[in-house]
């Protein structure tokens, strides 16, 4: 089933994306193996030019990262008619084992380049290069994941066979061919519930603190990360239930769809927002010391803060809109 | 915020002045890449407009058809089979369906010929498509001659003929009375070419298809699910094809801009020399290629795809409808419905922003690391 024209896009982009990726790499490690700021030699003067080019490219890399992971998202809830008994993009990704990895891989790859991207704008506005090294071995934890995930991503194009009609239908029905659940495990709604708010509170607390205060950023971003991690869940386990006024369908996807105002993708780039910026303030947090970081990385990380906040707060409101509106009660 | 604001916007006006200056070596890469955008948005607006005609054809086709295999090919169905189906919990009706094709010799067409005592209410009459009106140029009331098995001649009295917006669908039709269709074909009584199960409840369409399955271990129950199922296989399979078809274009395009985007002329490099001497930094210039690339690539998508609407939607895809629609001698003449979605436009931006972006990001990091001196100096 490769030959289908948003398969071959997104392979095609998660190709470009890997080879990107592994020159990026390359650029890389040469920078880590040569790097010497204090030397004014004609190597010295390249790896400088090439951090340019690896930032470019990572940028690049985020942007096509954000976007194929709704294309991929949209592309499993078109082909689930292929299947028999998938009602949307939730089935279509059990077709085979490789579309849920794929689907958390680009989740997590579009973290990882984010907070990559974050350490980068702060190392560029030092004058000294000063987390040149950090930077550049996060970049090789990168690399092999955005690999790994087009070799996934090829599998599960390449392992989804249509079950159209065979020249002896018998064989679809005699055997209990499995058919694809649209539903997700959900957790129980009321703890999930209490969970999902005193998360976004208590991360409202810690980065109101840290924000006024300048302390407290290690805990506000674990807190920040937990509470992505809760929300994911709370979206899944009760938050979706109130836009599709039905207490048993706990799809993450359907939200994507025209019937309910493509509300998910404002939910989820919050949500992905929020928590890139949240993870980057406690990536940042041990760099403060290299050298003329301590300058540059506070005031950079109380914004990053702000935009968590405002993400969140923003994913809250629409959520909290929807369950203080919806036609749907629950006891 | 507001600096920020204005540097993007300042860089914007210098990139479109610049851009205009080079009129000739940008309008020939802004016209290889609407070509290629034109291309492919075509083809995906016409595989999905495609797709789209299929299902709402489909809608009101019968849940289940159940046909009869002998040793592997299909063959005529008993009507006794229709009252024990009917007999399946579950099951609100049966219905056996005489159909065929007939060839006919004069002008080398197939007929889809159905049994309808509904619609053709009298013997030797019939209601035929406007396909087959057109190409026997015939009217209401007019004699169509068909030959029986016998040899014999069969006068049908044409009724009506189908309205055109049918065409998809009834182009080569011609529906005469089951008595008429027995005599053409010399077809036996007590049997027919298959049945249509109406299921009142569509989450019980497999448990009755598999007791069907069970019951007449010689019958094929086929779905309208798994029809559609089998159609959107179709389209997209043949939608990747001409992608990979059209992934050489693509591939030199891309090859193209690199080359554009590599080859700096003199001018050029002096314009980022002087540039970098009066201050600009190399994450300006870097933002000043990251503008241009957005300027042209916006241009030719924007254009493209307004372009491959026209193509589609108003003259029907003539570069693509041989390869892509079939053939026959009585082809519907039909005019595919505008559907454009986010969705195909996703698509077309990952086949061919994408690739050119990829392509041009090294040379414009190139050119934006050039030394000021050197620059100036060649």
């Amino acid at each position: 089933m490769i030959m289908h024209p948003a398969a071959l896009a997104l392979l095609a982009t998660a190709l470009l994306v890997s080879g990107m990726g592994v020159h990026a790499g390359y650029q890389g490690m040469r920078i880590l193996a040569k790097w010497d700021i204090r030397s004014g030699s004609e190597l010295q003067l390249e790896l400088e030019r090439k951090t340019y080019l690896v930032s470019t490219v990572m940028s690049n890399i985020l942007v096509f990262q954000l976007m194929s992971l709704f294309l991929y998202i949209y592309t499993a809830d078109s082909l689930y008619p292929l299947f028999t008994g998938a009602m949307c993009a939730a089935g279509s990704l059990n077709a085979n084992s490789f579309g849920y990895p794929v689907l958390s891989l680009k989740v997590l790859n579009f973290l990882l380049a984010g907070v990559w991207l974050i350490v980068n704008y702060a190392d560029n506005k030092g004058y000294d290069y000063p987390l040149i090294k950090i930077k550049y071995e996060l970049l090789n934890l990168l690399i092999p994941l955005l690999m790994l995930e087009s070799f996934l991503l090829l599998g599960y194009f390449a392992g989804i066979k249509p079950d159209i009609i065979t020249s002896c239908c018998g064989s679809l029905f005699s055997h209990e061919s499995g058919s694809f659940s649209g539903e997700i495990a959900a957790l129980p709604h009321i703890p999930m519930k209490i969970a999902f708010f005193s998360g976004i509170a208590l991360t409202f607390v810690s980065g109101l603190f840290f924000f006024f205060k300048g302390r407290g950023g290690t805990l506000f971003s674990v807190v920040a990360i937990l509470t992505f991690l809760v929300s994911a869940a709370a979206l899944v386990s009760f938050v979706c239930l109130y836009f599709y006024e039905l207490p048993t369908h706990h799809c993450p996807f359907c939200l994507l769809q025209k019937e309910y105002g493509y509300v998910g993708y404002a939910m989820y780039a919050t949500l992905l927002g929020g928590g890139v910026a949240g993870l980057g303030t406690g990536v940042l947090m041990p760099l403060k010391k290299h050298g003329s970081m301590a300058q540059i990385i506070p005031p950079l990380q109380r914004r990053l803060a702000l935009v968590t906040l405002f993400c969140y707060l923003l994913f809250t409101l629409i959520a909290s809109w929807k369950m203080y509106f919806s036609a749907l009660r629950m006891g | 915020m507001n600096i920020v604001f204005e540097r993007h916007l300042n860089i914007l006006d210098f990139t479109l002045s610049s851009l205009l200056r080079r009129k000739g070596k940008n309008l020939s890469l802004l016209t290889m890449y609407l070509m290629v955008i034109f291309m492919l948005a075509s083809l995906v607006f016409f595989v999905t407009a495609l797709k789209r005609e299929a299902a709402i054809l489909l809608r009101d086709a019968p849940d289940m058809v159940v046909q009869r295999l002998v040793a592997g090919r299909q063959d005529l169905v008993p009507t006794q089979y229709a009252d024990s189906i009917a007999s399946i919990r579950g099951v609100n009706g049966v219905r056996p369906r005489l159909w065929g094709y007939y060839y006919d010799g004069l002008n080398g067409a197939n007929y889809t010929i159905v049994a309808d005592d509904y619609m053709a209410s009298s013997p030797e009459s019939a209601v035929i498509g406007n396909g087959i009106a057109r190409s026997r140029s015939m009217v209401v009331g007019d004699l169509l001659p068909l030959i029986s098995y016998d040899k014999a001649p069969l006068m049908l009295q044409i009724r009506s003929i189908l309205p055109s917006e049918s065409d998809l669908m009834a182009a080569d039709l011609i529906v005469i009375t089951s008595e008429d269709f027995r005599t053409l074909f010399k077809f036996p009584t007590g049997l027919a070419t298959d049945l249509a199960v109406d299921v009142g409840n569509p989450k019980e369409l497999a448990t009755v298809a598999a007791k069907i399955a069970q019951q007449f271990p010689d019958s094929r129950p086929i779905l309208k699910s798994e029809i559609l199922r089998t159609y959107q296989a179709i389209f997209d399979w043949r939608g990747g094809m001409v992608v990979i078809i059209l992934a050489s274009a693509l591939l030199s395009f891309v090859i193209f801009a690199w080359d554009k985007a590599t080859g700096l002329s003199a001018e050029e490099r002096k314009e980022i020399g002087i540039l970098k001497s009066i201050g600009w930094s190399t994450s300006d210039v870097l933002l000043l290629k990251f503008w241009e690339g957005v300027v042209i690539s916006l241009t030719a998508f924007l254009l493209g795809v307004v372009l491959a609407y026209g193509h589609v939607f108003f003259l029907s895809a003539p570069l693509f409808a041989q390869a892509l629609k079939g053939w026959s001698v009585i082809y519907p003449d039909f005019r595919l419905s505008p559907n454009v979605d986010g969705y195909q436009l996703a698509v077309l931006f990952f086949l061919t922003v994408v690739p050119y972006t990829a392509a041009t990001v090294i040379p414009c990091w190139r050119a934006a690391t050039t030394d000021p001196d050197s620059a100036m100096r060649s």
